[in-house]
């Protein structure tokens, strides 16, 4: 019994990292009607940003600290809300008006143009780095086969600390208005007003704060920083954002605990062979059955 | 009517291949320039086997210099090319390919992993260029063909190492094996484990495994932890290793960790951390080992490179050993002399001990056990096979 | 029409033969090998040109086609053909066509049960989905361990010389052109231009995109095995995302809609990845993907439409223009 909720908590952990950054993909679905394919490789350079910031804040050697935690998480926002920014405005931008099969192309180009230009040896290079261990672990919980370390406790308590605050974001302040407007139609929103460019370009770097975010908890809780990192991670994020309908966060979030609960369970139950593929599977399944994923809406083609 | 070969069509492909023509540049080298001994190194210089790979090249070098410096072998220098294979069996292929076939090397050296070795050599089998790993422990590299060779140990000697040490001092009577599925390494070690651990009167009560790559081991640790095994033993790469240990230590997996020669990194402790002291291994060599032989080299090395060298280094190096004293004692430098040479390598003092090539191109080696305790490696014991 | 297709054969030998043995004896066996990738790329883009361009169906998953092929000519050649006893010897280049056509063929059956169910969907979905398909087919291979699995599958015969590289490449070209304009391809044509319109002509544009789909697939499965049989070793992890995306590459810089741009453009990317590769030799940095990346965003940025956009190469030539001008009133 304890293994089964050992096997729940693994999953919630894992999950919730999913949903940090499938909220970003369904955000900029919503107003774009884009995959940011970029959007995995943000989270990578989240982690990789950690990894530079530490010794710098931090001093060498790195001693673990709370406070330096935050610190460096909070660099790694910074300079991921930066580059979110300068990829909309350098690639998506001049791309809004034109077929979405240009702009689709164009986002897997920058995905790998980040991936192989973070591989150069002048930049990160192509070896794997450890990123270096700023929460000395720590076990909260000991009992009946369930185990629980400081560093799950902290994964959970930071992504929902941030999902609630982009939910206040999105409902409470007026350039959350503007996304919710923008994503119902853009040129209506533009009509009435709504500063779009400026819209969008928020919406790009809040993604890419929770993108940080994930990256450096990715990097926290396994500790291995390379620059092909993100890709897996992006594309299962991204089926957990088409799982719970994409363009809709609350559905955001809830496929990603979904994702990362039946990565958990196939590994656990099934066999480790098909953790990618569990992936995949849901995947097809949700695009073959329910495209409009478990909250979203279908949406009517006009002729 | 239209021609189903129409004039349009064979424009097409003429004007590719036109292209074709002007953009490959057709460089010959030299076939007539013997004036070098030219040695193929492909090895893992980047990817998560990186330390594999640079640490090998190293070592390789120091020898290849050193040879150089007293004039080369009868009257030829030494020219090493380096490709690296990115840690992937199918770029293996590849580099193999353009070192034989563009680079024109006379014999090559590598590769650690034993699922590259198995990759590239048919390739230099076919070529007949000879190859030396130095560190790939797997049975079937050498048995691809009479041009492949290899100066470390086999895997049916380090599993039984491994057991022997569980059963005989560790005094494990359940063990676990989390074996890495992309390695061919991995699952021959872990079979090999298996046997002599239950010949031993063990019992293998779980297998799990994973693919080179994963991060997150929670899942399959978690079940191995129901089941309560004394040890586990994870037969995979440094990387991997390290990761695993370490969530093993936050799920309060209780288990003493033990593994195969794939886990002699510098990299090891620095991803494990605290979660690897009270872990053992199996090695080629330990750096603490009081031989003159082995403390020279561990000097040298220092000197240059500012590091302790890892088994692969030493390996490399000893690799490189034979292949400078087969070309000395070789009628010729073509590349079935070269091959005869390598095969009746017979005492050979080499850093890592009297290497034998035996009829099936494999040499008989001592292992070591190690533990990893306060982030260093301490030597435990010595087996001869 | 007897005499016709017979001298349409014999060239088309005659053709190939006198190619193949130019290649395979004036050349280093090094610019050879880039000269069968070539070959190999020219394969896969111009089959997925057909889908992606003629058709208007953006399919991101022609790597697992290509790996179906690979794995099962692979299969045939070295395990199940010695194990019926039909081995290495004077014979074995019939094996080898008989396992590249059933290569084609196993890669064309799950182009049809993939293209079922996904070609109902449009625009982004279609593509994701067909890359979800892409990868699943990959991560399957990886757990047969009768092929290798996830270490690989070693000793294929090494077949693929250049008469069948460039006989192959040959017969794609001329088959898909034919094919393009035939009823068939005016059909993908027309489900590309307006699939309402189609539609409500009382054709069935799903069955249409299904056949563009399972004539793409089957020359993947070809260009697969004439892989498998060239590299003689195949991984599940040369089979990926980023393959297809290299693909895809190919088929946008050419222009989706031309058959020639997609075969210059093979030619020309695969060349320019290798080119790069000497660059890397000096400079020590291996710049080769991150200007692919760049080249390619660059293009979407610029020139979308790729080097040709839907017209061919012979569009060029005033006279052939004004050939298929007064063609085209006639036929």
């Amino acid at each position: 019994m304890g293994e089964f909720f050992q096997h729940i908590i693994n999953g919630v952990s894992l999950g919730s990292v999913y949903a940090l950054i499938a909220i970003g993909y369904s955000m900029v679905y919503g107003i774009l009607q884009l995959i940011n394919f970029a959007h995995g490789e943000v989270v990578m350079l989240g982690a990789v940003f950690g990894f530079y910031a530490a010794p710098i804040i931090g001093g060498r050697p790195v001693h673990p600290s709370l406070a330096l935690f935050f610190s460096v998480l909070l660099v790694a926002m910074a300079l991921c809300g930066l580059v979110g920014f300068t990829i909309e405005r350098l690639a998506y931008r001049p791309l809004r008006k034109a077929p979405r099969l240009n702009c689709l192309i164009t986002a897997i180009g920058v995905s790998l143009f980040l991936q192989y230009f973070t591989q150069l040896d002048f930049v990160f290079g192509a070896i794997p780095q450890s990123y270096p261990e700023m929460i000395s672990q720590a076990t909260v919980l000991d009992l009946g086969g369930l185990h629980i370390s400081n560093l799950q406790v902290i994964v959970l308590a930071l992504s929902f600390s941030l999902m609630a605050g982009l939910q206040w974001i999105v409902y409470r302040t007026k350039l959350g208005k503007g996304m919710r407007a923008v994503s119902e139609s853009t040129d209506i929103a533009a009509l009435l007003g709504v500063p779009v460019n400026r819209v969008v370009s928020f919406t790009f770097v809040l993604g890419s704060v929770l993108a940080a975010a994930a990256g450096t908890l990715v990097a926290t809780s396994y500790p291995k920083v390379d620059a092909l990192m993100g890709a897996l991670l992006g594309l299962k994020a991204f089926v957990a954002a088409v799982l719970g309908g994409i363009g809709n966060l609350p559905g955001a979030v809830l496929g990603g605990l979904m994702m990362g609960l039946a990565e958990e369970f196939t590994v656990g139950y099934l066999s480790s062979s098909f953790r990618d593929a569990i992936a995949f599977a849901i995947l097809i399944v949700v695009l073959l059955f329910r495209p409009s994923g478990l909250l979203g809406r279908t949406v009517v083609e006009k002729v | 009517m239209k021609t189903t070969f129409s004039l349009k069509n064979i424009t097409l492909i003429l004007t590719g291949l036109a292209m074709s023509l002007t953009f490959t540049s057709c460089k010959k080298r030299g076939e007539g320039e013997t004036q070098v001994v030219r040695i193929g190194e492909y090895g893992s210089m980047t990817g998560s086997e990186a330390t594999f790979g640079i640490s090998t090249h190293h070592a390789i070098q120091m020898v290849i210099d050193e040879v150089n410096a007293a004039g080369g072998v009868k009257g030829k220098k030494l020219e090493l090319i380096s490709v690296d294979d990115s840690g992937k069996p199918e770029e293996a292929v590849t580099a193999v390919t353009k070192l034989i076939t563009q680079d024109k090397v006379d014999v090559l050296l590598g590769e650690v992993a034993s699922s590259r070795s198995l990759a590239a050599a048919p390739i230099a089998q076919r070529y007949q260029i000879p190859m030396i790993s130095p560190s790939s422990t797997n049975p079937k590299v050498t048995e691809i063909g009479d041009y492949i060779f290899r100066v470390c140990f086999t895997d049916p000697f380090q599993g039984k190492v491994v057991a022997k040490f569980a059963h005989d001092d560790l005094k494990a009577k359940t063990a676990a094996l989390l074996i890495d599925k992309k390695s061919d390494y991995s699952v021959g070690l872990a079979d090999f484990f298996k046997q002599t651990f239950t010949e031993l009167g063990g019992q293998v009560i779980t297998e799990e495994n994973y693919i080179a790559g994963d991060i997150d081991f929670k899942g399959q640790l978690t079940s191995i932890k129901t089941k309560n095994p004394d040890i586990v033993v994870v037969p995979g790469y440094y990387t991997e290793v390290g990761l695993i240990v370490k969530q093993a230590k936050d799920l309060g997996l209780k288990a003493i960790f033990m593994g195969g020669d794939g886990w002699d990194s510098p990299k090891l402790v620095e991803i494990g951390g605290a979660a690897m002291d009270g872990t053992y291994f199996a090695n080629h060599y330990s750096a603490e080992d009081k031989d003159p032989k082995v403390q020279d080299f561990v000097k040298k090395y220092r000197d240059r490179y500012h590091e302790t060298p890892d088994g692969l280094a030493v390996m490399g190096y000893d690799a490189a050993l034979v292949l400078v004293d087969a070309l000395k004692r070789s009628v010729d430098f073509s590349h079935k002399a070269i091959r005869d040479a390598i095969a009746s390598t017979r005492s050979f003092p080499a850093v890592t001990g009297m290497i034998t090539i035996d009829d099936h191109r494999n040499a008989s080696k001592p292992a070591v056990m190690l533990k990893i305790e306060s982030a260093k490696l301490h030597f435990v014991k010595r087996v001869e096979p | 029409m007897r005499i016709r297709q017979l001298i349409d054969l014999v060239s088309f030998f005659l053709v190939v033969g006198g190619l193949g043995w130019f290649i395979q004896n004036f050349f280093d066996p090094y610019p050879q090998t880039i000269i069968a990738l070539c070959g190999i790329n020219v394969i896969l883009a111009t089959s997925l040109n057909l889908v992606n361009g003629f058709t208007g169906q953006f399919s991101m998953g022609h790597a697992g086609f290509m790996a179906i092929g690979a794995y099962v000519g692979a299969a045939l050649t070295t395990i199940v053909f010695p194990h019926l006893g039909l081995g290495p010897g004077p014979l074995q280049p019939v094996y080898f066509f008989v396992a590249t056509v059933a290569a084609g063929v196993a890669a064309s059956l799950v182009g049809l049960v993939v293209g079922i169910p996904s070609l109902r969907l449009k625009g982004d979905y279609l593509a994701i989905v067909t890359l979800g398909f892409g990868e699943i087919i990959r991560i399957f291979i990886l757990n047969v361990n009768a092929v290798g699995g996830a270490r690989g599958l070693g000793g294929i015969p090494l077949m693929s010389n250049m008469y069948w590289i460039v006989g192959w490449v040959v017969f794609t070209c001329i088959f898909l052109a034919r094919l393009i304009r035939s009823v068939s391809g005016k059909q993908f044509m027309a489900v590309r231009d307006d699939e309402t319109a189609t539609m409500s002509m009382g054709l069935s544009t799903t069955q249409i995109k299904v056949r563009a789909f399972i004539f793409a697939s089957f020359f993947a499965g070809i260009a697969g095995s004439l892989f498998a049989h060239y590299y003689t070793y195949l991984n599940p992890s040369t089979f990926t995302f980023n393959y297809s995306f290299q693909i895809i590459a190919m088929v946008v810089l050419g222009g989706m809609g031309s058959l020639t741009g997609s075969i210059v453009s093979a030619i020309l990317l695969t060349e320019l990845l290798e080119q790069l590769r000497k660059l890397q030799d000096i400079t020590g940095v291996d710049l080769r993907m991150v200007i692919y990346a760049l080249v390619l965003i660059g293009l979407m940025l610029t020139r979308p439409q790729g080097m040709f956009g839907q017209r061919e190469l012979l569009d060029f030539i005033p006279f052939w223009r004004n050939k298929k001008k007064a063609g085209a009133l006639i036929s």
